[in-house]
């Protein structure tokens, strides 16, 4: 044999090559049909395929002088002839046969590297094997003594290894032929002796990668599928690939220069190559699709040794096993879903004991599952454990430094679960040799963002935890949007576009700048802003974004805007990796070749975001503003810091603030003993904080504008500081007028202003005069108003009163709040809002048994006698006004004191 | 590595010389590819400031590395004719930009001494020998040097 192979080393080789190639693919199926024969031991065909596919792997190894390969194939032939013999199969079985497929793999890693059999014996399994084999002679059913048939096979193989070869197709029938297990198995054995040998280079049928968890797929095993389907190299297909994105740029180059020519006789038939080349680029595109069942093919097998080696009872389902995607990003997840599943297994499922304990059901379950959803493809790995461990998580996050003792408390649960994303985190609390190898989720999370995917966690603590990943279908072309920044053109990934804004001077959406950095206040929310030019270093960033597009961009939960110099169009590019030299940087995921041929880079908007997190990480560490809008009050607030008229800092809650404008100080008037300048065509009155404040009669003025039901007042400070989030806790309150009290903000004593003191400063009828407060011990209130203004504006009256506040936006989001345990002191309401209104929250508060006794106060912007005698009917215990603050916080003085009273 | 002749005992190497700044650089000719004019070179921000930028070339996205910058030479002066040389290394298109290219030229191997100690160096990091010429040296450029600038991206 050796010297066959030395005659004919090229011819060889390419046969060593296929060999590899299919006897791994088969081994792969092994394995599958293995674990499937186990559970359904009586299921013949599978027991047929899987003789079949071993059967000619050790025909292969003859024929191409692999003794030792053969040898053990032989050996758990022998075994599983056994098995359609009508032998019990038994878990230690098919170990055995598994362990000896693993064996064949280390041997075929081997010949691979060296092109030969590695040295040594395998004669532990084999006899482990053998021994197994005689065991059933000694079963109920000895019909044939074990190791006489497996020599007679042996010797036949032998002799008959290159000449005479039979068709597989003759195999097949013979196979067919054969009865199942425990009819007629005397003649089962010769008749499969016989045809010992399929011609080697006819390819063994790739079995296509199915879910063990359906059984409707037997049939598809048979030759007539794979007859359909060849067998392509893989450097074919991405050489093809290639060459179909050389054809697109080619195409994308010619369509750019026909735009040029209106008319022109090229336009049809150009037409045609454009049409005819979309099509083939799909086509392509479909010969790298695989079924993403292909990287679930191992699984099976391992959860089941897991299963063993954990004495957990596990059940793997896999729904959706034929979604399809590109092979290059099937490769890029196999790894990670490994992992993952691992995870799922040694982690996230208990014991057995401790299932029954907790009242489920003894087998647990993971479930992968697959399918598309626009353009991309959800897969989720979910299992019926025990949850995560958010006490851990906490732990751990606070040991490992991710985060401080103060920003964990403000954390949901959700939030804190996504740190098992960061590097290094495992909270297995013992290492053990399933998972907890030190890699962690966050290889996972690498893994996955590398082929612009995303990662999502959710927990229930005792129920379960659910992975999706969400991954683009390809990597190789995608539509991309064109655009300009410092004169040279670049592309971002449509996949990350939200929406564009186009930004100038006098649009409705304008860019905001709180000193360094720019935001934009799009649909009541502020959204941190990062000049292109700024991230790659064209400029230095101080110059004042004015005008220019905004492509608001997403991701994950991550929402900013990359404000771009202009914006070109849509493209379908063929993504091209950056040169190793330049795949440091972090901002581009790759380069293009456009239509025009130019090279332009592609901008990476994980790492835009990366970015961003750095320079705006006010905005994007706490994500206040999802809180915000289920109106649950975040328990940050973002302040503005300033100052005015001292050096000491002072900070006003930003969203209480409507914008922030510089004016020139020569346009101020001074008209009726009052500063007003001229402001969006009307007189807005200008107040000072105190009057250590100078108005300026030159240069620039910054002013913080206030609006409210078309009124804007504009406070004059002396310099804007910096925008932060901190939760407000006002620890000291203030006598002084306008002055709420002083909190600890970016670690210096601040002072917080009232606004609501300043505004009836420039319009007497807005609010009345500001009221002292006293801090009081920490009462709990829930606060309810519908519009964010007032919300705003009261909260920080209403801790300032000494109450810890909760603000929602509805009654409803109040109600389920308080039905769900959260526990209250006082409420205190709006009576006209949309959908549920004050009164009825009342009167569903009062429903609650539990609830009862709460005091409830009614804000409201008018006070009519029938209004107020129905707010005693529900209940209420004080009716206040809304912009009466001195009342308000009078009314909440006085519930305390009833408290205190009842305590 | 290099292409090696072998006449009598004697082996010898071709080289494609080129000319930065005003010295004499040559490089193996079984490590070019092609000698090209860049067109179209497009700047990457955040790049090492040896990479003038990137450019297509049939195709195919080529890395420009600017030897000047390399050498620590002077800037180009605009409007001064540029080349460059095609390099393939593992899988990817370099482009070295140079001032000019001046013929073929072979040494037998033992014509390549080793780099004089007072070599300047910045340039013997990536020379491996001179070769004496009439009047003038050759340097003799290791390609796999020039486009090893790990440490220096981590220290840009």
């Amino acid at each position: 044999m050796a010297g066959a192979r030395r005659t004919k080393a090229s011819y060889m080789d390419d046969l060593l090559q296929e060999f590899l190639t299919e006897t791994n693919e088969s081994l792969d199926t092994v394995d599958v049909e293995l674990v499937r024969f186990e559970q359904e031991p009586n299921n013949a065909k599978i027991l047929d395929n899987i003789f079949r596919l071993v059967h000619t792997i050790k025909g292969t190894c003859g024929f191409l002088g692999l003794p030792r390969l053969q040898k053990l194939a032989h050996a758990a032939e022998s075994l599983m002839g056994k098995f359609r013999d009508g032998m019990p199969v038994t878990g230690e079985a098919v170990t055995l046969v598994l362990s000896t497929i693993d064996r064949t793999k280390d041997i075929l890693v081997a010949l691979e590297k060296t092109q030969l059999e590695p040295a040594g014996d395998d004669n532990d399994l084999i006899g482990a094997l053998d021994k197994m084999a005689l065991q059933a002679a000694a079963q109920p059913r000895p019909i044939q003594p074990g190791q006489s048939v497996g020599t007679l096979v042996h010797q036949i193989l032998e002799r008959t290894l290159r000449p005479g070869e039979v068709t597989l197709d003759e195999l097949e029938r013979a196979f067919r032929e054969t009865p199942g297990p425990a009819t007629q198995p005397a003649k089962a054995m010769p008749a499969k002796a016989v045809p010992s040998k399929p011609a080697p280079s006819k390819p063994i049928p790739p079995i296509p990668a199915k879910a063990p968890a359906e059984s409707d797929d037997e049939e598809r095993s048979d030759g007539k599928t794979a007859n359909q389907s060849i067998r392509v190299n893989l450097d074919t297909l991405e050489h093809l690939m290639t060459m179909v994105s050389e054809l697109v740029l080619t195409r994308n180059q010619l369509l750019d220069i026909m735009r040029r020519h209106v008319e022109s006789d090229f336009k049809v038939p150009l037409q045609r190559l454009s049409n005819v080349t979309a099509e083939l680029q799909e086509g392509v595109m479909k010969t790298r699709m695989q079924p993403i069942g292909n990287a679930w093919q191992k699984l099976p097998r391992i959860v089941r040794d897991l299963s063993a080696e954990l004495g957990k009872d596990i059940e793997l389902e896999m729904h959706g096993a034929d979604t399809e995607l590109d092979r290059q990003v099937l490769e890029r997840i196999k790894d990670p879903l490994t992992h993952m599943v691992r995870n799922s297994a040694d982690h996230g499922l208990e014991t057995r004991a401790e299932r029954i304990a907790a009242g489920k059901p003894e087998k647990g379950t993971i479930r992968l599952s697959a399918y598309h959803q626009g353009g991309h493809i959800i897969i989720s790995i979910a299992d019926d454990g025990r949850g995560l461990d958010t006490a851990r998580i906490r732990e751990k996050a606070l040991a490992n430094g991710l985060a401080t003792e103060a920003e964990i408390e403000k954390m949901s649960e959700a939030q804190i679960h996504k740190f098992i994303f960061a590097p290094g985190f495992s909270t297995a609390a013992k290492i053990t040799s399933v998972s907890g190898r030190g890699v962690g989720m966050d290889v996972v999370r690498n893994n996955i963002d590398q082929i612009g995917g995303s990662c999502d966690v959710n927990s229930v603590r005792g129920e379960g935890l659910n992975f999706t990943i969400k991954i683009p279908l390809t990597l190789a072309i995608i539509s991309a949007l064109i655009v300009e920044a410092g004169g040279d053109r670049f592309a971002i990934p449509q996949l990350a576009v939200v929406e564009l804004v186009r930004v100038h001077a006098k649009s409705e959406h304008r860019i905001e700048r709180i000193k360094d950095a720019a935001v934009l206040r799009l649909r009541n929310k502020l959204l941190p802003l990062v000049r292109l030019t700024t991230l790659l270093k064209f400029d230095s960033g101080d110059a004042a974004p004015e005008r220019g597009f905004i492509v608001v961009t997403q991701v994950g939960a991550q929402t900013f805007g990359i404000v771009v110099d202009g914006v070109y169009h849509t493209e379908e590019i063929v993504v091209k990796p950056m040169s190793t030299m330049l795949r440091h940087i972090g901002m581009f995921s790759g380069n293009t070749i456009l239509g025009d041929g130019a090279v332009i880079m592609i901008v990476d908007p994980n790492g835009v975001a990366q970015e961003t997190g750095a320079t705006v990480a006010a905005n994007t560490l706490i994500p206040d503003q999802a809180a915000a809008d289920t109106g649950r009050a975040a328990d940050t607030t973002s302040l503005l810091v300033f100052r005015a008229g001292s050096p000491a800092p002072k900070a006003v809650p930003l969203s209480l603030v409507t914008r922030l404008e510089e004016i020139d100080g020569s346009t101020i008037e001074l008209s009726n003993d009052r500063h007003m300048v001229q402001y969006r065509g009307q007189l807005m009155p200008l107040v000072r904080i105190n009057d250590d404040v100078r108005i300026k009669s030159e240069g620039t003025q910054p002013l913080l504008v206030f609006s409210d039901g078309g009124r804007s007042m504009g406070l004059v400070v002396d310099e804007i500081v910096d925008i932060v989030d901190e939760s407000l806790d006002i620890q000291v309150g203030s006598d002084r007028q306008g002055i709420l009290g002083s909190a600890v903000v970016r670690g210096q004593a601040t002072e917080i202003i009232d606004v609501g003191h300043f505004l009836p400063l420039a319009y007497d009828d807005w609010f009345r005069g500001g009221e002292r407060v006293v801090h009081q011990s920490a009462r709990t209130l829930l606060f309810v108003d519908d519009s964010a203004f007032f919300r705003n504006m009261l909260t920080p009256v209403l801790k300032a009163a000494g109450y810890e506040v909760t603000a929602v936006a509805g009654a409803n989001e109040a109600l389920s709040l308080l039905k769900s345990g959260g526990r209250f002191d006082l409420l205190v309401t709006d009576l006209e809002m949309p959908g549920m209104d004050g009164f009825a929250l009342a009167e569903a508060v009062r429903d609650e048994a539990n609830l009862a006794g709460m005091p409830i106060i009614a804000l409201s912007s008018y006070s009519s006698p029938e209004s107020i005698e129905r707010g005693r009917e529900v209940g209420f215990h004080d009716y206040v006004a809304k912009f009466d603050r001195q009342s308000l916080v009078a009314a909440l003085k006085e519930q305390s004191a009833e408290m205190d009273r009842a305590a | 590595m290099t292409k090696k002749t072998d006449t009598a005992s004697e082996q010898f190497t071709e080289y494609v010389t080129v000319i930065i700044g005003d010295q004499l650089f040559g490089l193996s000719i079984s490590r070019v590819q092609d000698v090209f004019i860049p067109d179209r070179l497009t700047k990457v921000p955040l790049a090492p400031p040896e990479v003038a930028g990137v450019l297509n070339l049939r195709g195919r996205i080529v890395t420009a590395i600017d030897m000047r910058s390399r050498l620590d030479l002077d800037k180009r002066a605009s409007g001064q004719p540029v080349m460059a040389i095609g390099i393939d290394l593992r899988g990817e298109s370099y482009g070295l930009l140079v001032d000019a290219v001046g013929e073929v030229l072979k040494f037998p191997d033992s014509a390549c001494e080793a780099k004089p100690a007072n070599l300047d160096p910045r340039w013997a990091r990536v020379a491996s020998g001179v070769i004496r010429l009439e009047g003038q040296l050759l340097v003799v450029l290791d390609v796999d040097r020039v486009l090893d600038m790990r440490k220096r991206a981590i220290a840009a």
